[in-house]
């Protein structure tokens, strides 16, 4: 299987408190007008600009552990490494909300509009997320039709960058999914252009193997540790990243 | 209220169209140039950081306020070119070679020209080499650096080493940010300081042309 994923702007229109997140508000202050009216606007020009596209590909364990290895400047012992080699499924993914926005956001601060500026990129790096999810959902979905979904099943997306993943695995992600075919490209520092993108693996296999203590050495040099709520969710009924509690 | 107090009240209420009209009027009021600059606009700033640092208020916050800030320097700054009238530093910025992210740096340039520092912005994905030939071709006091890959964080490593090599990290200081740095990395590269946010930045190109006096 390799799919291009066509999303529509609509569904990755993120939830107001993950901007907010993206600009170090919390849903529990009290919000001045001026930030909800600088929110509606970046959301409103996120639609007009985005162009959210995504690409998939399954990989069996032995051809992702040559993806992971990579140039071979992964942390010694990394989750990841633990992870995939439990899985029951495994696909790679690119995913993309286009040059557009991030255009328009230049264009914003060279106008001195830094807030609105400042609030679309938090609403665009959202949205990414939210395009990732979908690609990750399309997965579930492919697994769940032909019948590789059970009750117990967990799916998580990792990326090269994160948790001891080197940056530089995206070469060989590269080489073998080509999301240049979406307008993904690398830079030899290994970054994605557009800079609005997401990569990596998504695993699907027995919840508990996802399960992991962030007591990795590089752990502490980690400022989100997002990798705690993910996994939470997977074991919380009803929750997004348990799909299991909406099926 | 005088107007110097109107301007430094409506910049931190991000009020622009009010603070540009507030400084047309100080102009045409004879007040000089600098004196709008210091009590207005950077002093508002000055309440605006700190009142951020403080979690007084949100980026927006700080934001609207920068561009009040802007609205007024556009009519201030061709008066400072004609009179000769000296920034308090000249900063260059810019995010290393190999990397495209621009936001966190822009934050630190546009914070640092609320301070009332000259900022050269040489924008995303500078060579090494071009961080030192604007240094050296403006005189500037500081060298910014923004990296958010730990792939691109050598790049700040050899401008540290340009600059030694060429003789001038005694005149030039040089500030790292970005998510993947760290101080202990500024200390390990020979970077002069290292700034975990823009605030902090500010404060920290303040103390490093304090110390260089």
């Amino acid at each position: 299987m390799r799919e291009i994923i066509e999303i529509s702007n609509g569904d990755i229109t993120a939830e107001k408190d993950k901007v907010l997140m993206n600009q170090g508000i919390s849903l529990k202050d009290e919000l001045p007008e001026k930030v909800i009216t600088l929110l509606g606007k970046a959301m409103d020009i996120f639609i007009t600009f985005s162009h959210p596209v995504g690409i998939i590909s399954d990989i069996s364990i032995s051809e992702f552990d040559t993806v992971y290895k990579g140039e071979g400047l992964n942390e010694k012992d990394t989750p990841v490494d633990e992870i995939f080699r439990k899985a029951d499924n495994l696909a790679l993914f690119a995913v993309t909300i286009g040059e557009k926005v991030s255009k328009k956001i230049d264009e914003l601060f060279k106008k001195n509009e830094f807030a609105v500026g400042s609030m679309l990129d938090s609403t665009a790096s959202a949205g990414a997320d939210k395009a990732a999810d979908i690609v990750e959902n399309h997965f579930f979905n492919l697994l769940l039709n032909n019948n590789e979904i059970t009750p117990s099943t967990g799916i998580l997306r990792y990326s090269p960058g994160y948790c001891g993943w080197h940056i530089s695995g995206q070469k060989k992600l590269f080489e073998f999914i080509h999301p240049e075919e979406i307008g993904i490209t690398l830079l030899d520092s290994f970054l994605m252009k557009p800079l609005k993108s997401v990569s990596g693996v998504i695993v699907a296999g027995k919840k508990e193997i996802h399960n992991f203590e962030d007591s990795y050495p590089f752990c502490s040099q980690c400022k989100t540790h997002s990798c705690r709520e993910r996994i939470r969710a997977l074991f919380i009924e009803n929750s997004p990243n348990n799909r299991q509690g909406r099926t | 209220m005088d107007l110097l107090k109107e301007i430094f009240e409506h910049l931190q209420h991000g009020d622009d169209e009010k603070v540009t009209a507030l400084t047309k009027n100080a102009l045409e009021e004879k007040i000089s140039p600098k004196e709008i600059l210091d009590k207005g606009l950077i002093a508002g700033m000055n309440i605006i950081g700190e009142k951020y640092k403080a979690h007084e208020i949100f980026l927006p916050d700080v934001l609207l306020a920068a561009k009040a800030m802007h609205a007024g320097m556009d009519l201030l700054k061709p008066l400072f070119i004609q009179e000769g009238i000296p920034t308090i530093g000249k900063v260059i910025i810019g995010s290393v070679h190999g990397d495209l992210h621009d936001i966190g740096k822009n934050l630190v340039g546009i914070m640092l020209k609320g301070a009332g520092f000259e900022v050269i912005d040489l924008g995303n994905n500078v060579p090494p080499e071009k961080f030192i030939e604007t240094a050296q071709q403006v005189n500037a006091a500081v060298i910014g650096m923004s990296a958010l890959l730990t792939t691109t964080m050598p790049v700040m490593k050899r401008v540290v080493d340009l600059l030694k090599e060429k003789g001038l990290s005694a005149r030039i200081k040089i500030i790292i940010g970005g998510a993947p740095v760290s101080e202990e990395f500024a200390q390990e590269i020979g970077a002069d300081a290292y700034g975990y946010d823009s605030v902090n930045a500010v404060e920290t190109v303040k103390k490093l042309i304090r110390e260089d006096r």
